[in-house]
């Protein structure tokens, strides 16, 4: 009884964890590759979902949603380093803050403008609304199964590419020295293009995967955010294996966390008191963890630069 | 010829004066920005609606709402009371969805000596002890819903609930009205994050423990992530579903079928048969292409109180228009609303269930009556 409650709680980790991985994955290396503090990673998935939403209820076809909305994403991040991210390189960090918070505004506002201020419709694809027997007696959504498959199956894709193919490898090099990179005859500006291209279409992804789960609305995506920024500190900037290790454990540790936390409180305090202090206590543990890796390896988990 | 058109001018003037020499302003303060937006701006329609029922008078005075948008903080709100009461001189002050929004204007609206009307939020203490007689309420103290739900569930004898609401202020409010009147087991009190998005963790620990009924508060965003994991996760095999103030007009088109069947409690409902609500309703559909919410008809109400009060006080006086409201009978889509000594309404509250109407449109029906009259617990601490 309790191990199957363990093991499905875990499921639900993991799941919160690749998706977290997806946003993060290109989050983290335009914050290593390019030194680029873009705050408007939310946004992107925002787009992917409202994109596979729309693509849905016109054709009527899940699957048909997801492919049409991927090259949607990508060029929305095309278009997006194209206009304006580009010019914002050479800036200081606060300046960049400042203006890709402003991006987020745009978006949020862009999307009540086109769709309206309600949530979208979005619901599950027939084929994957029913469930599967993870043991016996525990039945697990199946759509939730697939989300962790497709998760881990694009994460193995970005993790040969990054390690195995010449782009990747020039990726790496960007990641370690980017001034080096470029003086060895890199053309560091379409690499930057492409990895924000490519890292707005995995965050677009990680969107178009929650949409049948959660409400499609403008903001959306901001929560995820935050998240995904703590999961490039533990795992280090500019590290997709460090991003994908950190997503895991901060999707099982805040999901484990919100479920056992206050029930272990209960064996300790009184009911009323762990009620009001288990909540609270969960939805730090995240932030405590990433104030621990920052105290005992400022550099996150898997740092990306050579020191 | 103009001579005695001036002249008869001058004398409707005098037999009907406040119509031409006067006109009311209203500064109406709601959410229009963030992930609540949809809900100030069903409240904006229906204001607009009301006015345009109105003929642009209310009380026969020459009406103009200024729209603010508190963007649901706080501080932002207490800035807008100040300028709407300042620069732009409002006589009246209507609207508020968020309770903590309504405690932090309440003192700056109330001491100016101008009317506070509440559209939505109904915090317990200015309907108890800081209750102030310029606050009005066109919608409901907060505890009043979830009372009617707990006493519906033990009125149905139902032996165990397991309580889930978000972590703030409001959703432990919900929940002690909730145990106000509901007698049976608690089988257990979740409390969630505010505007959590994915509540799988949570469906699952409910899973194993499989109570015989679930009741949430979950409003916004957050409940059409709830239910719908709730009907993706097959939790209607594992325990039955209540609600209040999560399965609503704002969040069933995002919904749709996946709510049917559900049961909540409110004090409104399209399906109110009283010739008011008829027009509203109709009229909203035909103008925005879909059902308005509570937070609309709440918002509908408020502006024909004002002009109600007008009406009756024969002038925009703050003591005169509070002699009128005070004094209860206030039309609104709720049939005549009464009230209570510390300026909240005395009303029935209902269930309501998910259905869908004719047009295959999903929307709520009313299927009975679970308080006649009610009337909140706190009205007996108020003092003017």
């Amino acid at each position: 009884m309790t191990m199957t409650l363990i093991l499905e709680q875990t499921f639900n980790g993991l799941q919160a964890g690749v998706t977290l991985f997806l946003v993060a994955a290109g989050l983290t290396l335009i914050l290593g590759i390019m030194d680029f503090v873009f705050l408007a990673h939310g946004a992107q998935v925002m787009i992917g979902a409202y994109a596979a939403a729309a693509i849905t209820s016109v054709t009527g076809n899940f699957y048909l949603g997801l492919l049409l909305a991927i090259p949607v994403t990508f060029a929305s991040g095309y278009l997006l380093e194209l206009l304006i991210i580009r010019h914002l390189y050479q800036r200081d960090h606060m300046e960049q803050v400042l203006a890709t918070f402003g991006l987020i505004l745009f978006f949020n506002e862009l999307i009540r403008i086109g769709f309206g201020p309600a949530a979208l419709y979005s619901d599950l694809p027939p084929s994957l609304s029913g469930f599967v027997e993870i043991l016996p007696d525990t039945p697990y959504p199946a759509y939730r199964l697939a989300v962790i498959l497709a998760g881990l199956v694009l994460a193995l894709a970005i993790h040969l590419f990054v390690s195995r193919t010449r782009v990747g490898a020039m990726v790496r090099a960007g990641a370690n020295n980017p001034a080096m990179t470029a003086a060895l005859g890199i053309n560091i500006k379409i690499l930057f293009r492409l990895i924000f291209a490519t890292g707005a279409c995995f965050a677009g992804v990680a969107g178009m995967l929650l949409g049948p789960l959660t409400s499609v609305q403008p903001g959306m995506g901001e929560p995820l955010l935050i998240l995904s920024l703590v999961v490039i500190i533990i795992g280090g900037i500019g590290s997709v294996r460090g991003a994908f290790i950190a997503a895991i454990i901060v999707g099982l540790v805040d999901t484990l966390g919100r479920v056992f936390l206050p029930a272990l409180l209960r064996l300790i305090i009184d009911q009323a008191a762990a009620d009001g202090a288990g909540p609270a206590l969960a939805s730090m543990l995240v932030y405590i963890l990433m104030a621990m890796v920052l105290i005992f390896r400022p550099t996150g988990l898997f740092p990306a630069k050579g020191s | 010829m103009k001579k005695s058109f001036s002249s008869v001018a001058v004398a409707m003037a005098m037999m009907v004066a406040p119509a031409f020499a006067d006109n009311v302003k209203i500064g109406y303060m709601t959410t229009l920005s963030g992930g609540a937006g949809i809900i100030g701006k069903q409240m904006q329609n229906a204001v607009n609606l009301a006015l345009e029922h109105q003929g642009g008078k209310l009380g026969g005075m020459d009406a103009e709402v200024v729209f603010v948008d508190d963007q649901r903080k706080p501080d932002v709100a207490k800035q807008l009371a100040n300028r709407l009461l300042k620069s732009d001189q409002v006589d009246i002050v209507a609207g508020v969805i968020w309770s903590n929004l309504l405690m932090a204007i309440h003192k700056p609206v109330t001491r100016a000596d101008k009317l506070l009307i509440s559209s939505n939020a109904g915090p317990s203490p200015i309907a108890g002890e800081n209750c102030h007689q310029n606050f009005f309420s066109l919608s409901w103290q907060n505890d009043q819903t979830p009372e009617a739900m707990g006493k519906h569930m033990q009125d149905a004898g139902i032996k165990s609930v397991y309580l889930i609401a978000p972590n703030y202020q409001a959703g432990k409010d919900m929940l002690s009205g909730f145990k106000r009147h509901y007698k049976g087991t608690i089988a257990a009190e979740v409390y969630t994050k505010l505007g959590q998005s994915d509540f799988q963790a949570e469906l699952s620990a409910l899973r194993a423990v499989a109570p015989e009924t679930t009741m949430i508060f979950q409003p916004g965003g957050m409940g059409i992530n709830f239910v719908k994991q709730w009907k993706q996760a097959g939790m209607d095999q594992v325990s039955k579903l209540y609600q209040v103030f999560s399965v609503d007009g704002v969040s069933l088109p995002a919904l749709k079928d996946s709510a049917l069947g559900i049961l909540g409690t409110q004090t409104w409902s399209p399906d109110l048969d009283n010739a008011m609500n008829k027009r509203f309703v109709a009229d909203y559909k035909a103008k925005h292409g879909g059902y308005p919410s509570f937070y609309a008809a709440q918002a509908y109400d408020t502006i024909m109180a004002i002009d109600y009060a007008i009406a009756k006080a024969g002038s925009k006086d703050t003591a005169k228009m509070r002699a009128a409201l005070a004094a209860g009978g206030i039309p609104t889509t709720r049939g005549a609303l009464k009230m209570n000594s510390n300026h909240f309404p005395i009303q029935n509250i209902y269930l309501r269930e998910t259905v869908k109407d004719a047009d295959g449109v999903v929307t709520t029906k009313v299927i009975s009556t679970v308080f006649t009259d009610h009337a909140d617990s706190y009205a007996s601490a108020c003092k003017f």
